[in-house]
């Protein structure tokens, strides 16, 4: 019965949505304030038909209801409780229900804070919101029903993928779709413009907080997915330019870009029609990114059970949608009026120095995952495209940039001085030499990684600078200084470390590529392996019986100058009901570095194939990632206090201002 | 409209053109997903050894596996010779050889070909239960315990299904299981073709 409700929920809820997508747009063309009110009403229907409806599958996951095919082929009684919630988008359908749940929150957090936004382009923007959801809903009800039942209900499912059991699927993939679909609001507002034919710099004041938050969740949401590849595929990898991994990182830079060219927009009026541009384009690459890995035409470590009939519903979306709104584009940005004159040498100017290079990067990487394809379909030749071609294109884009990083906040609106720029930055500049010498007394050589991670210290010092220059440090007394940076809106902070978190995954990067060493071998229990200073005694091995599987758990002690300091534990894991074997690679984390040890084969005498990483400052690549979200949650926190939102928040934000 | 207005936007018409290349962009794209999605799986690599010999290594009978005809034999490579053979390799462990086994008896009725099976990294009495439950199809069945048989076949993931035709040449290879789907428009066109080739 509860599925029925649950599937039932989402019928209405397409229903709303239909009525959604029509009525406030008549209301906003007719000035009828009840109709555009519907916007609003719908807006939270739709949220609380998706929370029954997402409600109800919850509860068959976690009831281990096996007469709904979705629980049964990605569920088992005997799995942990945290799994059997969390399997719910560890698959197609459910996932698909996970990405129109936040969908339906976006909309709703829309319709609750945006009383600020004039009425006519909050009942447009929440209409196109409506066009979207209502899309996806029948995409849902069409071809991926996760309600669908089995008569007779089997006994058992088919458990989960074991690579999924993982609390890394807990997180990972709805920090992920908040991100996707949080951009879903800046291309409605960018859709909304373009149909009322009118953007000024509130819109940008508008749109920047939601791009934030989707910044902020797409951001820890690729940096968490990274570090749960590194700990779980067993070879230590973080990153692998894998389609799916573009497909996310992708919206990321284009979500990057328009951060700042939104900035431009708010600030000088400048840049509307690329903004306009980017907003689309940025939801755009997440939804390419949605059909490249649900309809199966790349492979990909990712793949979902692909159905090409679903991939050619998901392209009519897709046509629908990025077509719709690029036509539209086609037709009205021409007559939108640009504004805003500005030198090169400004902070302008390097905001579009900024967009220039991220958008570059951002085709490089859509042309290296599409190339194959591309390829393919004109000659049959299949090829991959991997990292030699990343590595070889993406870095030298990604260097400018982060010279370039540190410059922008020195440089003043309409006309900047890059000498002065320069100057202040000579700190920087001498903490970049600094770095590199210090790398080149620990480690040597190579010098390209002694530059690269300069390059990272003097993205740290440099987003300092704007900080020490307004706080008046090494100028004034240290008290008034501390006084003056508590003082600083929080967006200069958010710059700060936004900007500094980039400086710090540069570091993690290049020292694990640069200094990590790995080992294999055979080793008999009783041997010893040796690894960056670290004496890892390889005990034995001895099974283990976990919930849904058995293991087999070899015991390596840890040691460091002769003193044992600890007990790795990897194993390998036999999950009897899919068949499939997992190894658990066991870290060990020592200061920002980490030993990482893989198992392989193991032999009827114990001997075992075990690979040895040690990766230092490895944790700085995710560390790097935190600061950056902290970044964007500090400016978010700040816009929050000028464009006051909501009511409520504002009179908090200024108790604690007062207090 | 006033002048001014009037004025941007005889301004604006150079631009048109420009605000177009999105557009245009974005249809290519459509345009090359629209053509790719028909193409089929694109983990399905073609096989290297697709117009080589089979390779010629024998295998082992799974022993006490009887048929109509006394034992079942391993699996002879100098039999490739003289006839069509297509070549199974299943495990009992592999979930999709469970589904496609049945219709692996529908094509072993095709009476111009011979059906044989090679049994990969398996334990024979799990093998002998499988081919209870469903059925044998099969010829022969060699049986590669270590899977070292399957490295010469450039087998990567069971179920794979070759198709050898009568001069012992590997002619066709089909990744993953054999489904009502492509047993007519893949499998038996496939045959037909080694058949054909004399």
């Amino acid at each position: 019965m509860i599925p029925e409700i649950g599937h039932y929920a989402l019928i209405l809820a397409l229903a709303v949505s239909l009525a959604q997508s029509i009525v406030p747009l008549v209301g906003a063309r007719t000035h009828d304030p009840v109709l555009m009110e519907v916007g609003t009403k719908g807006a939270y229907a739709q949220f609380i038909l998706m929370c029954v409806s997402f409600g109800a599958l919850a509860f068959a996951y976690g009831r281990s209801d096996f007469s709904v095919a979705s629980v049964f082929e990605n569920s088992h009684s005997m799995m942990p409780e945290i799994y059997k919630f969390t399997s719910l988008w560890g698959n197609h359908e459910g996932s698909m229900l996970l990405w129109v749940m936040i969908l339906a929150l976006f909309g709703a957090l829309v319709a609750a804070f945006g009383a600020n936004i004039p009425t006519s382009l909050k009942a447009t923007v929440l209409a196109v919101q409506s066009w979207i959801a209502a899309l996806f809903y029948l995409f849902i009800l069409i071809t991926s029903n996760p309600f669908t039942r089995l008569a007779p209900a089997p006994a058992q499912g088919r458990d989960l993928n074991p690579i999924l059991q993982d609390p890394g699927l807990a997180i990972h993939p709805p920090l992920l779709y908040v991100g996707y679909v949080g951009f879903s609001i800046s291309f409605s507002f960018a859709v909304a413009a373009l149909i009322e034919g009118r953007i000024d710099a509130a819109w940008a004041r508008w749109v920047r907080p939601w791009v934030l938050l989707a910044w902020i969740f797409l951001t820890l949401g690729i940096a968490m997915g990274s570090y749960w590849a590194y700990y779980t595929l067993g070879w230590g990898g973080w990153w692998f330019w894998d389609p799916v991994e573009n497909a996310s990182f992708m919206p990321w830079l284009a979500g990057t870009a328009l951060l700042h060219s939104a900035l431009v927009m708010e600030k000088r009026e400048a840049l509307k029609v690329w903004t306009i541009l980017l907003a689309i384009l940025t939801f755009s690459l997440s939804l390419i990114g949605t059909f490249i890995v649900r309809s199966g035409v790349l492979t990909s470590v990712h793949a979902f059970a692909s159905d090409p009939s679903r991939g050619v519903f998901i392209l009519v979306i897709l046509l629908l949608l990025i077509g719709g709104a690029l036509a539209l584009y086609a037709w009205r940005a021409p007559s939108l009026r640009q504004g805003g004159l500005f030198a090169p040498i400004s902070r302008e100017g390097s905001l579009v120095l900024n967009n220039l290079l991220l958008s570059t990067a951002t085709a490089t990487v859509f042309v290296g995952t599409l190339y194959p394809l591309a390829l393919e379909a004109l000659t049959g030749a299949k090829i991959s495209v991997g990292a030699p071609f990343f590595n070889l294109t993406f870095a030298p884009l990604f260097v400018p940039i982060l010279i370039a990083v540190p410059f922008g906040p020195l440089l003043a609106w309409k006309r900047g001085d890059i000498r002065a720029a320069t100057q202040r930055l000579t700190f920087a500049f001498v903490a970049a030499i600094v770095g590199a010498l210090i790398a080149f007394a620990l480690q040597g050589k190579p010098v390209v990684a002694l530059a690269a991670i300069g390059l990272g210290f003097y993205v740290i010092a440099g987003s300092l600078a704007e900080l020490v220059e307004r706080s008046g440090l090494f100028r004034v007394p240290v008290s008034t200084a501390f006084h003056r940076a508590r003082g600083l809106p929080r967006s200069t902070w958010g710059t700060m470390f936004a900007h500094a978190g980039l400086g710090l995954t540069l570091i993690g990067i290049v020292c694990e590529t640069a200094w990590g060493l790995e080992t294999i071998g055979a080793y008999k229990p009783g041997a010893t392996i040796p690894i960056g200073g670290y004496e890892l005694k390889y005990e034995g091995v001895s099974p283990r019986k976990g919930p849904n599987y058995t293991a087999d758990v070899a015991r390596i002690t840890v040691k460091r100058d002769g003193r044992e300091i600890g007990v790795m534990e990897p194993s390998k894991r036999a999950f009897s009901t899919r068949s499939m074997n997992t190894s658990e690679a066991a870290l060990m984390t020592r200061g920002l570095g980490q030993l990482y040890v893989a198992l392989g084969d193991i032999n009827a005498d114990k001997t075992a194939t075990v690979r040895v990483y040690w990766k230092p400052y490895v944790l700085l690549i995710w560390i790097g990632g935190l600061v950056m979200a902290l970044g964007g949650a500090l400016s978010l926190s700040d816009r929050r206090l000028r464009v006051g939102a909501p009511k409520m928040a504002r009179n908090r934000a200024q108790a604690e201002r007062t207090a | 409209m006033t002048t001014q207005d009037q004025n941007e936007t005889q301004n604006a018409r150079p631009r048109m053109w420009v605000a177009l290349v999105p557009l245009a962009a974005f249809a290519a794209i459509a345009a090359l997903f629209f053509f790719r999605l028909g193409a089929g799986d694109p983990s399905k690599l073609p096989s290297a050894l697709i117009g080589k010999p089979a390779p010629d290594i024998a295998l082992p009978a799974l022993e006490t596996l009887a048929g109509p005809n006394g034992p079942v034999p391993g699996l002879d490579p100098a039999a490739f010779k003289g006839a069509v053979t297509v070549v199974n390799v299943w495990a009992s462990w592999c979930i999709p050889c469970h589904e496609e086994a049945p219709l692996f008896m529908k094509v072993a009725q095709d009476k111009r070909i011979r059906v044989v099976g090679v049994n990969y990294k398996d334990q024979p009495e799990k093998a002998l239960n499988f081919l209870k439950r469903y059925g044998n199809p099969f010829a022969a069945v060699g049986v590669d315990g270590n899977g070292r048989a399957g490295i010469e076949w450039g087998v990567y993931g069971v179920p794979e299904t070759f198709i050898v035709g009568r001069d012992g040449v590997i002619a066709y290879k089909l990744v993953g299981p054999l489904t009502p789907n492509n047993i007519d428009t893949v499998l038996r066109k496939e045959i037909d073709k080694a058949l054909a080739k004399g």
